[in-house]
């Protein structure tokens, strides 16, 4: 890579648009439900306090924001797709329609509007740099993944267990603290790879 | 199943269990529409004797389809923790009888739906959801676009393993392995870079460019 | 016939003081005429020989000048040119898109006019071609890092390009994979412009260009070419 200082020439031309990039576009959606069922299946990651930290809900922020809301709610449907149809890609190696029978289909079904609202909120992370982006990053994330996976969660206890919404909320309330670190590591994941692709940042839909 | 080198994951097969039953040769679409009238009913009719009804016929439909237990019992288990801790909750909150039903709804459902999966290949099922989802190509959305996508997320799980393995022992080599960042940041980043070399792949061999 | 008029090639970089995002050059200008059978491309990492072969089938597009293939602009038929020129990457991992071979090599012949048996039948014979018949439905992961290779060469000529450009297509085989995949190369009958570090397989070209910087700094005869380059290494190295 040279340096523009190099140059004596002067201003460099923009790069070229992006040819029509469809086939990048097909192959990052997967990519990304790929990441997303990994996360899902691999064992999580031990922490100090011996609770493991599983990724699913990382991955779907994560697709969101690096992607933008609609690649990144793609991304998300294409893995509900395949883990619906019957690959064993969903939490604990588990697959088929009858994780839709079971309490937690809602975050599940969730899933694509939560990486969606990630997405589109985290808009703003292009015009800002340092800090500000990762707050910008961060806050989408909190609140993509508050407003759309938990309220469809509490909705999905509440229907599949006959629950009220004070016992649902007890339960959802649970998975509350463990999420804010993921988005927390998804916002600094994204910071991280607008980094090293910036171009990447740019082409977000 | 085409031989032990196949991982369930990185297959069209997923937990399809191969055999001949009358549940295996039915169109997928009648299933799928049976599975949709039997949550309905499931959801529709109160009472813990009607939900014994559900399970008692969910069980009949696993007889049917002649698939081992085992291939389908993983599925229940992983919710009947949480179905038992709910259920002794509403117990104590409304009664005996709404705790039955709760419990024995969601194990009637769910015992349905592991036997429609369990006899129908995955890709199969993806074929109908691309059918149905035809409307979409006014949005660019082809059923060849979405069939692509299918077979490139399975080369790519394999991949994505491997690489976050990697990344893993990585992270270990240096004393890191308990620091999440050493671990997700070098995963991410390989995973962006194999998904643009992919997309390159992809549009110099002409796909998806359509 | 593959012709570059004042093709320059830039990106965008992250500024290392954290500010906004930088214009940096990548490649050139660059103006060639490439016309030969066996071209090779060699030149140190990072020197831009990989963006100068990702040019030629449209891959990468200039900022500004022009790269036609037959006369057509990789800018605005980028689609004809990618169907004229075949592009073999260096790592297989990303290229092979399907699960198991046989789907991968079907998925190329998607564009002929055949009906799902004889596409599979086609795909089987373009298998067997490269040895790989009795792989046909493993899954990719599960082939060596040279069947891979293989495998990827198979689903790219199986389209039957005009003409094939390698990026460094043996950089990750052992010594017998290489000598399998560039007999292979040898044998074509396509025009095949190969980017590669193997000093070897560059001497056996008809043309050599050495790319340095961004520019390409020699394009001539392969000895003098393979002298000019290793010169320019000990030149970094003093």
């Amino acid at each position: 890579m040279t340096d523009i200082t190099k140059d004596a020439g002067g201003a460099l031309p923009a790069p070229a648009a992006a040819r029509a990039s469809v086939a990048t576009d097909v192959a990052l959606v997967a990519t990304f439900a790929a990441f997303i069922a990994v996360c899902a299946i691999l064992p999580g990651i031990p922490t100090g306090s011996g609770v493991p930290i599983t990724l699913q809900t990382f991955a779907v922020i994560l697709s969101g924001l690096v992607l933008g809301w609609r690649r990144g709610a793609l991304a998300v449907l294409l893995y509900l797709a395949i883990g619906l149809a019957g690959v064993p890609i969903f939490a604990e190696a588990t697959g088929g329609l009858g994780v839709l029978a079971k309490p937690s289909a809602g975050y599940l079904l969730a899933f694509p509007l939560g990486a969606a609202l990630a997405g589109l909120l985290a808009s703003p992370a292009v015009r800002s740099v340092g800090w500000a982006r990762y707050t910008v990053l961060f806050t989408a994330g909190v609140f993509g993944s508050f407003l759309t996976i938990h309220v469809g969660g509490i909705l999905g206890l509440m229907a599949r267990l006959d629950l009220d919404l004070g016992a649902a909320v007890a339960i959802d309330v649970v998975y509350l603290p463990g999420d804010i670190v993921k988005n927390a590591a998804a916002a600094a994941v994204a910071y991280t790879l607008f980094r090293a692709y910036p171009d990447l940042l740019r082409h977000r839909r | 199943m085409s031989g032990p080198l196949r991982q369930p994951w990185a297959g069209p097969l997923g937990l399809y269990h191969p055999g001949d039953s009358l549940l295996h040769r039915c169109p997928p679409g009648v299933k799928l529409a049976g599975l949709a009238v039997a949550g309905i009913a499931i959801a529709v009719a109160r009472g813990p004797l009607s939900a014994a009804v559900a399970v008692l016929l969910a069980v009949a439909t696993h007889v049917v389809s002649r698939v081992p237990w085992h291939r389908t019992s993983r599925g229940v288990l992983g919710t009947l923790v949480t179905l038992l801790l709910v259920g002794a909750y509403q117990w104590w909150v409304r009664g005996w009888a709404v705790a039955a039903e709760v419990v024995l709804d969601v194990v009637a459902l769910v015992l349905l739906a592991t036997v429609l999966t369990a006899t129908t290949r995955a890709d199969t099922l993806l074929e109908v959801l691309a059918r149905v989802a035809r409307p979409l190509r006014r949005v660019g959305l082809s059923p060849e676009t979405f069939a692509l996508a299918c077979g490139l997320f399975l080369r790519t799980v394999p991949v994505l393993v491997q690489t976050s393995l990697e990344a893993r022992d990585a992270a270990r080599a240096r004393g890191l392995e308990n620091n999440p960042r050493a671990v997700l940041v070098p995963s991410a980043v390989r995973m962006v870079a194999h998904a643009r070399a992919t997309g390159d792949a992809l549009a110099a061999r002409g796909l998806g460019e359509d | 016939m593959i012709e570059l008029d004042s093709a320059l090639v830039t990106a965008y970089a992250p500024d290392p003081a954290g500010g906004a995002d930088r214009v940096v050059r990548l490649l050139g200008p660059v103006s060639l005429q490439l016309a030969e059978r066996r071209i090779a491309i060699i030149g140190a990492n990072g020197s831009g020989k990989s963006t100068l072969a990702r040019l030629l089938n449209g891959l990468v597009l200039p900022a500004s000048g022009t790269v036609r293939v037959d006369d057509l602009d990789t800018a605005t038929d980028g689609r004809a040119v990618r169907r004229r020129v075949g592009f073999v990457f260096t790592s297989p991992d990303a290229q092979i898109v399907m699960p198991t071979p046989l789907e991968d090599v079907a998925l190329s012949l998607r564009r002929l006019p055949l009906s799902a048996d004889e596409r599979d039948a086609a795909a089987r014979c373009a298998l067997a071609r490269f040895g790989l018949a009795e792989r046909a439905e493993v899954p990719a992961h599960a082939l060596s890092g040279g069947q891979r290779q293989l495998l990827a060469l198979a689903s790219v000529l199986a389209a039957e390009p005009d003409v094939l450009v390698c990026d460094e297509p043996t950089t990750l085989l052992d010594l017998r994979w290489r000598t399998v995949v560039d007999d292979l190369l040898a044998g074509l009958d396509q025009q095949v412009i190969v980017v590669t570090h193997d000093l070897e397989a560059a001497a056996r070209a008809d043309r050599v260009l050495v790319v340095d910087d961004g520019l390409v700094v020699f394009d001539g005869e392969p000895a003098p070419a393979v002298e000019h380059y290793r010169a320019l290494m000990a030149a970094v190295r003093a």
